[in-house]
């Protein structure tokens, strides 16, 4: 296994070393830092959902005292077919720009068209509505059904499809993969269920509105502060945005508000910078919360068609998945991933697998927790469940029959190493939730959930203060306690106190490169960084201390923080203390691209209870469990759990992007946007299940996705006990609940 | 444009006197609408003119006839109040129902009736209290039933320069309470989809001998179902006059379908809230009584 198998730290839950300043409000975020001369940058968007640009007028908005600076899509890049980094993160250049500002033409409501910089936010706001813009007006399309309609308005003329030929289509991406001979083995099968299930479009919902200040120096270079789940990110895009060198951009992450996966990208970076290089001010802009909901990237809609054949003792045959995307105005490359992740927690050797996305006049998707496997996943997951109905058995039974585990192979080939999914659902049967009775006029659902996990790119510098304190740097934005788990990981190597460490978020130019916070690789990749910095501090203060005592360095032990041989030892704080007389300096830095991945499983538990009158739903009794390889701060992960499964929640209940004809959001706000407020929620009960990683020094395994994944087919089941009429089309809102119980 | 002026009058009088030259001004109680609408460019008032400096405006009054509430008293302290929680347990729960904490210490039941949304929470439960408006304009005093007081969405009765001083609640006989319900998807932080206000008399042989049942989201405006009430006077609030209230709310509903709900699911479920409200003010009766 590993050196660390009785952890003193790893398992304790110490106070975050950035939680005081968040209860009291010190804390800085995106919008919090102000800078000397700074002015104030505003947007001006689109009216329409789709649209030519034919002319674009800012002379009077230029004209206004106070107008600083005046931008449009012309001073950006024009962007080609390069790529911006590869294989999770990889997006085209050419769906990022029109992300940022238009070029052109409109392809959403409240897409950038230009923008200001003025003196005051509220003179900015008045010179945006000075800019002159005219437009014709397209016919727009929000229904993926629609859109690939013979009569469809087409949103790009000039983009097709892999394997398509050249003729305009809304298709975006088109993904198809078979393992075995799924359409014999349905043959086999005694059982068949065939249903198609939707999930609609939704948004992150983080609390914190996109915001950042940019300021530029008289050589060109730019400083960029803003809120991000990965600043080396917001740097290489901004830079291919604006066609400034990445090495002149220096970007700094404030504390962040949430993210989701979706502040792993651009919107008003590059235009805040770009307004700073025009009127040599510093700019600061904030997306109010309109903006937020009407131009970021949501997560993408979806209508799963699910075939499953068991046999008549359980045993699952074959699966047949399709899912349709719905990509939004550029591609957002959703298909991929329930193409190869769909049947991730089967055991199939016959399985088709199939995802479409399709443009359609609505913002660009973007990430969301578990990209994509949660409306696939619906789907999947209340067919088995509706599949182990007609064969006569347990839920919990029939998925521990047919249940992966090590060796065996999902879609994409590679077979499990150790992974905990049995485990969960062993935990889950036996849990008193799982046991107990259910509620009068209540139903019971469970269900299960699959996430790959990144690895990707990691940095981390340890500094040894004179004092035996110790600063941490990583380029990892914490956006679930990342800081209190780095500091607990170099804790428990260096054998110093929690309260010695300070880890921090450093800036572009001050660690090195850090791929995004997101999926679920911080802990693992950037704890991986810090680990072995904090090793090599070790190795570097045994072999300091063999110099002292003149012996060979391998006969040094380290322990309880401090070097020892006989009954010599030097302390963590002699050795820094001394560390100018004895070596100089004691830095580490570290990189590293991880290797050490291992994908997460989790089992949700759901009692719902439905009045039948209103068709109100509330929850009365929620489990979340989760296999999390080693928990290294509780704590935050059960945070996780419970924030995820809050999230799959709103999101199986109530939360759902409404579109009117003309292609514009109807309910671009908290008001009618409903995510849960905690009175609607019951405790949600977090049980970490852990299960070691074998390729990570401590066990870890990715866990902020996996809690996303089963709570809608979860609830959805629960619904269906609690009112025997079964819903297959999210939200399962109060009006469609009613209507579908008087129907019956 | 921006708000040019803010004017804080410590009287009725100077109150009238700031509004004598006719200039676009609004009214501020809590601006827990006024401020978003303002923000959010619906409204764009030259001048705005604070109320709660005026005693009048925020005084809570209890005598043996009647309870004033001062159009800018805030829900809190109406929420806060020794008695009228307990004299008026439906309007109390509308009231706590008005946005967060937070708001219901700026909101105000008089703001709430101006504002004049056809899914305001207050406006029904205060219909079903019968409370009558005062009203003080250039031309003097008068008084308007609350049913009356909303004209149309986002649009009430006063006319230019006239301001809504108080809310005057006759004091409910012996054996009387009320209840307020509404439906919206999430517990709070939400706006009603529907919402229903009873307040029913009761005596002592279990007979209704009074009522009055209001509907909100409903219609354009929260509406005084006369026939529902009429439904429930003289019978023993059996389930075949429970029935024709409900039916009777039903058919007064002209709801429309939007993104908070469906025209028929409206209508369906504000009988489900009137029914409901009735059996709360009812047990609330019993309990008073046993």
């Amino acid at each position: 296994m590993n050196a660390y198998q009785e952890f003193k730290m790893i398992g304790s839950r110490p106070v975050r070393p950035d939680g005081l300043d968040k209860v009291t409000g010190r804390a800085r975020y995106g919008a919090d830092l102000n800078m000397q001369g700074q002015i104030y940058g505003h947007v001006v968007r689109s009216p329409h959902a789709h649209a030519v640009i034919t002319s674009i007028d800012c002379s009077k908005a230029l004209a206004m005292d106070g107008v600083l600076a005046v931008m449009t899509g012309d001073d950006l890049v024009k962007p080609g077919n390069e790529m911006l980094g590869s294989g999770e993160g990889a997006m085209a250049l050419k769906d990022v720009v029109p992300m940022v500002m238009s070029q052109g033409k409109v392809l959403f409501h409240a897409q950038a068209v230009a923008a200001v910089a003025a003196t005051s936010p509220e003179l900015a706001a008045e010179a945006a509505r000075a800019v002159e813009v005219t437009y014709d007006v397209l016919p727009a399309v929000t229904d993926v059904h629609k859109a690939l309609a013979a009569d469809a308005p087409i949103l790009h003329n000039d983009r097709f499809p892999d394997g398509y030929p050249e003729e305009p289509t809304n298709l975006a991406t088109h993904i198809s993969l078979t393992v075995g001979d799924p359409d014999s083995a349905f043959d086999k099968a005694d059982v068949v269920i065939e249903q198609t299930y939707s999930v609609p479009m939704c948004h992150q919902g983080y609390i914190e509105p996109h915001a950042c200040a940019a300021r530029a120096d008289a050589a060109g270079r730019v400083e960029l502060w803003c809120c991000t789940q990965g600043h080396f990110t917001v740097r290489h895009y901004t830079a291919a945005v604006t066609g400034i060198d990445m090495g002149k951009i220096k970007v700094t992450a404030s504390e962040i508000g949430g993210g989701f996966g979706g502040k792993t990208t651009v919107y008003l970076e590059p235009l805040a910078v770009v307004l700073a290089q025009k009127s040599g001010r510093p700019v600061k802009m904030v997306m109010d919360r309109g903006d937020v909901f009407r131009a970021t990237g949501p997560a993408p809609g979806a209508e799963t068609k699910v075939k499953l054949g068991a046999t008549r003792d359980g045993k699952l045959v074959a699966a047949d998945v399709e899912c349709l995307m719905d990509s939004g105005a550029y591609n957002g490359n959703p298909a991929g991933i329930p193409a190869f992740m769909a049947t991730a927690c089967y055991k199939l050797t016959d399985a088709r697998s199939t995802g479409r996305s399709v443009y359609t006049n609505k913002p660009k998707i973007h990430a969301y927790r578990a990209p994509s496997i949660p409306q696939v996943t619906l789907g999947f997951e209340l067919a088995i469940t509706e599949l182990a109905a007609e064969v006569g058995m347990d839920p919990i039974e029939f998925r521990l029959l047919n249940a992966v585990e090590e060796g065996d192979a999902n879609m994409m080939g590679a077979p499990y190493n150790r992974i905990g999914l049995r485990e969960c659902l062993e935990v889950a049967r036996n849990h008193d939730h799982y046991k107990s009775a259910v509620a009068d006029g209540a139903g019971r659902g469970m269900a299960m959930g699959y996430w790959i996990n990144a690895g990707m790119q990691s940095s981390a510098t340890l500094n040894v203060i004179a004092d035996g304190h110790v600063s941490i740097l990583t380029g990892s934005p914490d956006i679930g306690g990342s800081r209190a788990s780095m500091a607990l990981m170099a804790s428990e190597v260096l054998g110093i106190p929690f309260e010695h460490i300070h880890p921090q978020v450093a800036a572009t130019d001050a660690v090195g490169h850090c791929d995004v916070t997101g999926g679920s690789r911080t802990t693992l990749a950037t704890g991986q960084a810090v680990i072995q910095a904090a090793e090599q501090c070790v190795a570097e203060m045994c072999r300091r201390a063999a110099a002292e005592w003149e012996v060979e360095p391998g006969v040094v032990a380290w322990s309880q923080g401090a070097a020892h041989y006989g009954d010599q030892s030097l302390t963590f704080e002699e050795l820094a203390s001394r560390a100018g007389a004895m070596g100089g300096p004691l830095t580490f830095s570290t990189s590293l691209t991880s290797t050490s991945t291992a994908p997460g499983f989790g089992v949700h538990i759901c009692d719902a209870e439905v009045d039948k009158e209103t068709g109100r739903t509330t929850i009365t009794r929620y489990t979340a469990i989760q296999d999390a390889g080693k928990a290294i701060h509780p704590d935050y992960v059960e945070g996780q759990l419970q924030g995820g499964a809050v999230q799959g929640i709103g999101w199986a209940l109530n939360e759902e992007y409404l579109y009117n004809e003309e292609g514009a959001l109807e309910n671009p706000g908290f008001l009618d946007y409903r995510i849960p407020v905690a009175s609607d929620l019951p405790f949600i009960d977090a049980v970490i299940v852990e299960v070691p990683n074998p390729l990570h020094p401590f066990g870890v395994k990715g866990v902020g996705e996996v809690p996303i994944v089963p709570p809608m087919p979860a609830i959805a089941e629960a619904v269906y006990q609690s009112t025997g009429v079964r819903f297959r089309d999210l939200p399962l809102n109060p009006p469609k609940i009613v209507a579908a119980l008087l129907d019956n | 444009m921006a708000v040019q002026e803010f004017i804080s009058p410590t009287s009725l009088s100077e109150a009238q006197l700031v509004v004598g030259d006719g200039a676009a001004s609004s009214w501020l109680a809590g601006g827990t609408d006024l401020l978003v609408g303002i923000r959010l460019g619906a409204r764009d008032p030259a001048r705005v003119i604070d109320l709660k400096q005026i005693p009048e405006l925020t005084a809570i009054e209890i005598d043996e006839t009647s309870v004033r509430v001062g159009a800018a008293a805030s829900a809190f302290d109406v929420l806060h109040n020794s008695d009228v929680p307990s004299l008026f347990p439906g309007l109390a729960e509308a009231l706590n129902l008005i946005g967060s904490t937070q708001i219901t210490g700026r909101c105000s039941a008089g703001g709430n009736l101006c504002n004049a949304s056809p899914a305001a929470d207050s406006i029904p439960a205060l219909i079903a209290n019968g409370a009558q408006c005062r009203i003080l304009g250039p031309d003097g005093e008068r008084t308007l039933a609350v049913e009356d007081f909303v004209v149309g969405p986002n649009q009430n009765a006063l006319a230019s320069g006239e301001l809504l001083v108080e809310l005057i609640l006759p004091r409910p006989p012996a054996g009387t309470s009320d209840a307020y319900l509404r439906l919206t998807p999430r517990t709070e932080m939400d706006i009603a989809v529907a919402g229903a206000g009873v307040s029913i008399t009761v005596d002592e042989s279990g007979t209704c001998t009074a009522a009055r049942v209001a509907i909100g989201a409903v219609a354009p405006t929260a509406l005084l179902v006369e026939v529902a009430a009429q439904a429930l006077v003289g019978s023993q609030l059996d389930q075949a006059a429970i029935d024709a209230a409900v039916a009777a709310v039903r058919a007064a509903a002209t709801p429309i379908s939007d993104k908070r709900g469906t025209a028929e699911y409206r209508t369906h479920v504000v009988g489900v809230l009137v029914s409901r409200a009735i059996a709360n003010a009812q047990a609330r009766i019993q309990e008073a009584r046993s």
